[in-house]
C-alpha cells in the first residue's frame, strides 16, 4: 500500500469507512485520485468476526462514551448507548441487515408533502428523485440488491412465512422478501447467502455487502488508497482563506498526527460527523466548521422503530435465517387519514437468543418477562422502520462536561419525539399486532425503541443555507473543500433504511468532486 | 463453561472466599452440557452466604423452573470477577446484598419478590438485573433450555438445516419470495 507522506496536500482525506466513505474512497481511486481513509476502529474480516453476539457486539459497535437527553425511550431504556453503529473498517456496512429500498419521489419532497408541520423543521430535499435515481440504479448493481435488475429474491424464511401468511390476511398487498443487497445467487466475487441468521455479527459468508469486503480492498487494488486503522479524527483544520487543509488524528499508539489534504469529505456517522465539525473551532469558525447559520448538528434524524412480537401455538424459529429479508411495503405512503404525515415500512426481524432480552423485550423482570422468553422457539418478529420528522431542537451537542480517552468533549444525542412520531408509533404497532392476531397469536408483545442505527439528517443538504449545510452534492455551503459523504447529508429520512441512499449519495458526489478537481475549482 | 470446576479435580485457591456447588439434575439437556455432575465456582470478592443471596436473586429476576443453579452460579461468577477488580462495585453489591438480608435466599419467591421490589430503584438491583440478562443468555444452558441453536456458519448455515421448515402456514408464493441457490 502507498504511503501518502504527512505533508503531501494533494490528497482527498476520507474521514470513516462505512457505506459513504468506503464507497467514495473507492469511486475517487479508481479515477486516479489519491485517498487517504481514516478509520476510527479496526479492521475485521471474515475470518475474525466473532459469532459470539456479546463478543461480535463489543468487536464491531461504536462503544465510545456518550450521552443523552430529551423524551425518548432510548433516553430511558439505554441511557448510555443512544446509537448503535460501527466502529471498524467497513463502519455499519458490517452490522447491517442489508435491506436496500429507495426512498421515494414524495418523500424527497418532504416539505411540499406534508405541508407545514408545526414543530417539524422540513424541507424538500435540493434534488430530485429523478437526479437521484441514475445512482440508485449504480447502487443496486454494485451492491447486487435483489429484485432488481433480474436479480431473484431470497428464499421465503420461517419468519417470514408468519409475517405474510398475517400481512395477507390483513389485505395487504406489497409483501415480499424485501431488495436486499444479500446474495441470493453467488455474484461479484462472493457467496450466496445461507441463512444463518448472523447478519448484524458480520457475515461470515461476504454473502451481505460490505464495504470491508468490497468497495475498500478494490479502492487498494488501484494503488491510490492509504488506509489509516484505529486513526481518530479529532479537528479538521483551514488556512487563512477558509479552506481546509489538514485533518488531525489520534493514531493507533495515541499519538497527534495530522494529514494535509486538498479536500475532506466526513463520513462518520451523523453523531461523529456533527461532533468533529463541531469540535473543529477556530477564531475564524468559533462556532466550528460549515456551521457559520448554527445547522451543524440540528435535525438529527433516527427513523422511528420497535420491534413487535408474535408468540404461537408452534414454533417458528425465528433466528433461522437472514436477519430482515422481509417487508410489507403498504404503509410506506403519505396518508394524512392515517392522523400522521409519512410513512413507514414493516420489516421483517429476528434477534439472537442473549440479544432479544437485552433490547428485544420491553422492561422487565420476574415470571411474567421470563415467560417470554420461554417461547422464544414460538416467537416471530418484525420491526418498524418509518419516518420520523425532523426538528431543530433534536441535535448533536458537545457535552463538555464528559470527555472522551483523548480529553474531548463527547457528543450529546437530544431527541424529543415529535406528536407526528408518537402517532405513526401506535398506527405501526397496532397494525403489526393485528398481522400476527390474525392468523391466531396467542400474545403479542410490543418491544422499546432501540439505540437508533438510522442515524442522518445532522448536516442536511438544503438549497438555502440557512436551512442546512451543504449544497445538493454533499458540499458545504460555507466552505468549498470540505464535503459530507454520510447519512449526515440526507435532507430527510424517509421511511427507507438509508444504506442505498448513503451510497446512491456518494456515487454521485465522487462525480462531482472528480470534475470540481480536474477543473481547479476546488 | 470453563468458569464451571468439575468438583472431582477442584483445587482450593488461596484467593477464593466463599464457594458456589452444586449437581446438576440428571437427564435432559443441561446434564450433557455440564463436564461434570457436580460442580463449584469460587468467589474471590463474596462469602458463601453473599454468593448464595446473588444467585437467588438473579433467579427470583430472571426465573426459568428448568434452568439449572449452575447457569445462574455463571452470573453470580461475572459478578465476582466484576467486583474482585473494582472495589466500588464490590461494595455496591455487597451493601445490596446485605440490604436483601440473610434470610433472603431461602426464603419464598413471593418474599423475595417483594424484597427486590423494594430496592428496584437501586444501583445494585439495576447492575445485578442487566448483569444477570447479560449472562443467563449467554451461558450454553440457556441456549440448550429455549432451543435456541446458535452460531451456524461451522455447519453451512441454516439453509439446509431449517430454515424453512415451518409447515403450519402456507407457502410463499414464488413472486414474493425466492428459489433456493442449492438444491437439497
Amino acid at each position: 500500500m502507498p504511503r501518502i507522506e504527512f505533508k503531501d496536500s494533494s490528497a482527498a482525506v476520507i474521514i470513516g469507512s462505512g457505506a459513504g466513505g468506503g464507497t467514495l474512497a473507492h469511486e475517487l481511486t479508481r479515477r486516479g485520485i489519491k485517498v487517504v481513509l481514516l478509520e476510527a476502529g479496526k479492521r475485521q474480516s471474515l475470518e475474525t468476526f466473532s459469532q459470539v453476539p456479546g463478543e461480535a457486539f463489543g468487536q464491531l459497535t461504536w462503544l465510545d462514551p456518550r450521552t443523552q437527553s430529551g423524551n425518548w425511550g432510548v433516553a430511558h431504556d439505554f441511557p448510555t448507548l443512544p446509537a448503535w453503529h460501527c466502529k471498524t473498517v467497513g463502519g455499519t456496512t458490517v452490522h447491517w441487515t442489508a435491506s436496500a429500498p429507495r426512498l421515494q419521489p414524495w418523500e424527497m419532497r418532504a416539505k411540499s408533502t406534508y405541508g407545514s408541520v408545526p414543530g417539524a423543521s422540513l424541507i424538500d430535499w435540493p434534488i430530485s428523485f429523478e437526479e437521484l435515481e441514475r445512482y440508485y440504479e449504480i447502487a443496486e448493481r454494485r451492491m447486487v440488491v435483489t429484485r432488481r435488475n433480474g436479480v431473484p429474491g431470497l428464499p421465503a424464511s420461517n419468519n417470514f412465512k408468519v409475517m405474510y401468511a398475517g400481512a395477507k390476511k390483513l389485505g395487504y398487498k406489497q409483501v415480499h422478501t424485501g431488495h436486499m443487497a444479500i446474495n441470493s445467487r453467488a455474484a461479484d466475487g462472493r457467496g450466496f447467502c445461507i441463512q444463518q441468521g448472523f447478519c448484524v455479527q458480520g457475515c461470515k459468508m461476504g454473502a451481505k455487502w460490505s464495504t470491508l469486503y468490497t468497495e475498500i480492498p478494490r479502492a487498494e487494488a488501484t494503488g491510490n488508497l492509504d488506509l489509516r486503522v484505529e486513526a481518530m479524527a479529532t479537528r479538521i483544520e483551514h488556512g487563512a482563506d477558509g479552506r481546509v487543509n489538514a485533518v488531525v488524528y489520534r493514531d493507533k499508539q495515541g499519538q497527534e498526527q495530522r494529514q494535509s489534504a486538498r479536500l475532506v469529505c466526513v463520513a462518520g456517522n451523523a453523531i461523529e460527523t456533527a461532533r468533529l465539525l463541531l469540535l473543529s473551532t477556530s477564531s475564524k469558525f468559533p462556532q466550528g466548521l460549515a456551521n457559520f447559520e448554527g445547522q451543524v448538528g440540528r435535525n438529527y434524524c433516527h427513523q422511528i422503530t420497535g420491534f413487535v412480537w408474535g408468540i404461537f401455538e408452534k414454533p417458528v424459529y425465528s433466528w433461522r435465517g437472514a436477519t430482515l429479508a422481509g417487508v410489507v411495503e403498504d404503509e410506506a405512503i403519505n396518508d394524512p387519514r392515517r392522523g400522521f404525515v409519512g410513512g413507514y415500512r414493516i420489516e421483517l426481524l429476528a434477534l439472537d437468543l442473549p440479544t432479544l432480552p437485552l433490547v428485544g423485550l420491553p422492561y422487565g423482570w420476574g415470571r411474567d418477562f421470563a415467560s417470554l422468553v420461554e417461547n422464544y422457539r414460538n416467537m416471530a418478529g418484525m420491526i418498524i422502520n418509518g419516518e420520523d420528522m425532523p426538528r431543530a431542537q433534536n441535535r448533536i451537542t458537545l457535552n463538555r462536561e464528559v470527555k472522551d480517552a483523548f480529553g474531548l468533549p463527547v457528543a450529546n444525542v437530544h431527541v424529543d419525539e415529535h406528536p407526528n412520531d408518537h402517532a405513526m408509533r401506535k398506527h405501526a404497532q397496532t397494525q403489526m399486532s393485528r398481522v400476527y392476531e390474525a392468523i391466531g397469536a396467542k400474545r403479542v408483545v410490543l418491544g422499546p425503541t432501540t439505540p437508533a442505527t438510522h442515524n442522518t439528517c445532522t448536516a442536511r443538504m438544503s438549497a438555502n443555507p440557512r436551512d442546512g449545510v451543504t449544497n445538493p452534492w454533499g458540499q458545504t455551503h460555507d466552505i468549498r473543500n470540505l464535503f459530507i459523504s454520510d447519512g449526515s447529508a440526507m435532507t430527510s429520512a424517509g421511511a427507507a433504511n438509508p444504506t442505498l441512499t448513503i451510497v446512491a449519495l456518494a456515487l454521485r458526489q465522487a462525480e462531482y468532486i472528480s470534475r470540481e478537481m480536474k477543473a481547479q475549482k476546488i | 463453561m470453563d468458569e464451571l470446576i468439575s468438583l472431582g479435580r477442584r483445587i482450593i485457591l488461596r484467593a477464593t472466599t466463599g464457594i458456589l456447588a452444586g449437581l446438576v439434575v440428571a437427564g435432559g439437556p443441561l446434564a450433557l452440557i455440564a463436564r461434570g455432575r457436580a460442580w463449584a465456582i469460587d468467589l474471590t470478592a463474596f462469602t458463601t452466604p453473599e454468593g448464595a443471596t446473588l444467585l437467588a436473586a438473579a433467579r427470583t429476576m430472571m426465573p426459568h423452573d428448568k434452568l439449572d443453579d449452575a447457569a445462574y452460579a455463571l452470573v453470580v461468577h461475572a459478578i465476582d470477577g466484576d467486583a474482585s477488580q473494582n472495589e466500588l462495585v464490590r461494595r455496591m453489591f455487597k451493601e445490596g446484598v446485605a440490604g436483601l438480608g440473610v434470610g433472603f435466599a431461602t426464603s419464598s419467591e413471593d418474599e423475595r419478590i417483594a424484597a427486590l421490589r423494594k430496592v428496584e430503584s437501586s444501583e445494585f438491583f439495576k447492575s445485578l438485573r442487566l448483569k444477570t440478562v447479560q449472562v443467563l443468555y449467554s451461558t450454553p444452558f440457556a441456549y440448550a433450555n429455549f432451543g435456541y441453536e446458535g452460531e451456524a456458519f461451522s455447519k453451512g448455515g441454516y439453509l439446509l438445516r431449517g430454515f424453512n421448515d415451518l409447515k403450519w402456514l402456507p407457502e410463499v408464493p414464488r413472486a414474493d419470495s425466492g428459489t433456493m441457490p442449492v438444491s437439497k
